[in-house]
C-alpha cells in the first residue's frame, strides 16, 4: 500500500504549486502513471479521494493517464509499445532494449483557482 | 533543511510552465476581401469557462503543466544519501525481498566468505529481532522500526545513518521490509540492489512480481539446499530474469554451501567501490 505515500508526496507537492501560484484551491490534478511504475492506479485514486480532503486539493478531481510499456531497440532501432512484461524486442527478438517510457509516476498538470 | 539532522539539504525547485492564454483571435472576415485580425485581449471581461487556459487575473483560474517526478523528494534525499556513503568510501546495497528468503540469515553468514566489513540498516514493521540477531554475530546492525510503512524510504535511511560509523566500513547493507512490491519504487540511496527470491517460495515469483525484479542489479535464489524438496526450476527463474532484466546477474546460493556464498562475496568484492 504504498500507494497512501506516493499520494502523500503528490499533495504535498500541489500544496507547493498552489503557494507558488497564490492561489488557495486545485480542481484538477493529472498524473502519468506507467504500468510499470509498480502503482496500481485505482489504489492510487482511492488514497488521493481519502487524502486530498485536507488540503487545497480538497475538491479536486485526479485524472490518472496510464503510460503502456515502450521498449526503444538498440539493434533494429524499434520503437514499439508492448504488452507482455519482457524487455525482448518483438521485432528483432534482441535484449539490447531500453525501456523509454512505463516506469514513470509523474505529475503533469494542475488547474488550480483564488476560490 | 533536513529535519532529521539539520543538514543543509536544498530542495530542488521545478519551474512550471504557466499558459496565460488570455488573448482570443477571432478572425472577422469583411465583405471588402480586406483581413483583419481583431485581438479581442484580456481587457474584454469576457469569461469563458470552457477557456481552461485563461488569464489567471481574469477569473483567478490556470492551467499549470508541469512535469514533476512524485518522488523527487524521496529521489533527492537518495541522493543525499549515497553522497554520504560515497564521501565515507562505502558502497550501499539494498536488500529486497519477501519476508522470509532468508535476507538476514545471509548477512549472518557472509562474513565468514569475505573480509569487506559491513553494517547493516535494518527495516522491519515491528522489533529489533533482525539487528539483535546481528549484532548478536558481531555485525554492527541499526534497526528502524516503520511502525506501519510497508517500505524504507530515502528519508528513513537518513536518520538511521545517523547512528551508523560509516568511517571502517566497505560496505552497508540496507534490509528492507519483506515486500515484493513497495520497497521497488523507492530509491534509498544505496548503489546496487540485490533481491532475493527463496526456493520454497516458488519460481513464479520474478513472473509475478516484475517490477521488483526489474530493479535488480543481481538476483540472488536463496535457500537452494531446499532443491530437491521443491519443483523450483532454476532454468526457469533465469529465463524470467533475462526476460525482464537481461542485465542482472542471477546466482543460486545456500548458506550452508560455502562454494555460492564466496560467488556472491566475490560479486560484492567486484561491485565495491574501493
Amino acid at each position: 500500500m504504498h500507494e497512501y505515500s506516493i499520494v502523500s508526496a503528490l499533495l504535498e507537492q500541489c500544496h507547493e504549486y498552489a503557494v507558488e501560484n497564490k492561489v488557495n484551491k486545485i480542481t484538477q490534478v493529472t498524473v502519468k502513471i506507467g504500468v510499470l511504475s509498480g502503482v496500481e492506479p485505482s489504489l492510487f485514486a482511492t488514497a488521493f479521494e481519502t487524502f486530498k480532503l485536507e488540503g487545497v486539493a480538497y475538491d479536486a478531481k485526479l485524472v490518472i493517464q496510464q503510460q503502456a510499456i515502450i521498449l526503444q531497440c538498440h539493434h533494429c532501432q524499434a520503437e514499439v509499445e508492448i504488452a507482455e512484461r519482457s524487455v525482448k524486442c518483438p521485432q528483432c527478438d534482441s535484449f539490447d532494449t531500453q525501456i523509454i517510457a512505463g516506469e514513470e509516476m509523474l505529475l503533469m498538470q494542475l488547474e488550480m483557482e483564488q476560490a | 533543511m533536513c529535519k532529521d539532522c539539520g543538514c543543509s539539504i536544498t530542495r530542488p525547485h521545478s519551474h512550471g510552465h504557466h499558459h496565460n492564454a488570455g488573448h482570443s483571435h477571432e478572425h472577422h472576415h469583411h465583405d471588402g476581401h480586406s483581413h483583419e485580425h481583431h485581438h479581442h485581449d484580456g481587457h474584454s471581461h469576457e469569461h469563458n469557462d470552457a477557456n481552461l487556459h485563461a488569464n489567471p487575473q481574469l477569473n483567478d483560474k490556470k492551467t499549470l503543466s508541469v512535469i514533476h517526478k512524485i518522488l523527487d523528494k524521496n529521489d533527492h534525499e537518495a541522493a543525499h544519501n549515497r553522497q554520504h556513503f560515497e564521501s565515507q568510501q562505502v558502497t550501499a546495497f539494498n536488500l529486497m525481498s519477501s519476508p522470509g528468503s532468508g535476507k538476514t540469515t545471509l548477512l549472518e553468514h557472509l562474513q565468514e566468505y569475505t573480509p569487506l566489513k559491513y553494517a547493516v540498516i535494518e527495516g522491519d514493521l515491528e522489533t529489533s529481532r533482525d539487528a539483535d540477531r546481528l549484532v548478536a554475530k558481531g555485525i554492527d546492525a541499526y534497526q528502524i522500526q516503520t511502525g506501519s510503512a510497508c517500505h524504507l524510504d530515502a528519508f528513513m535511511v537518513h536518520s538511521a545513518l545517523h547512528h551508523v560509523d560509516l568511517a571502517p566500513l566497505d560496505i552497508c547493507f540496507v534490509e528492507n521490509v519483506g515486500n515484493l512490491v513497495c520497497p521497488a519504487s523507492y530509491d534509498v540511496g544505496t548503489h546496487f540492489n540485490v533481491v532475493l527470491v527463496s526456493v520454497p517460495e516458488g519460481d513464479d515469483k520474478i513472473e509475478k512480481y516484475p517490477v521488483m525484479f526489474r530493479k535488480a542489479d543481481v538476483v540472488l535464489i536463496t535457500k537452494a539446499d531446499l532443491l530437491p524438496h521443491f519443483d523450483f526450476s532454476i532454468e526457469a527463474a533465469t529465463e524470467q530474469v533475462k526476460k525482464l532484466n537481461p542485465k542482472a546477474q542471477v546466482i543460486t546460493l545456500s548458506v550452508k554451501d560455502s562454494h555460492s556464498m564466496r560467488r556472491f562475496a566475490e560479486w560484492l568484492s567486484e561491485h565495491c567501490r574501493s
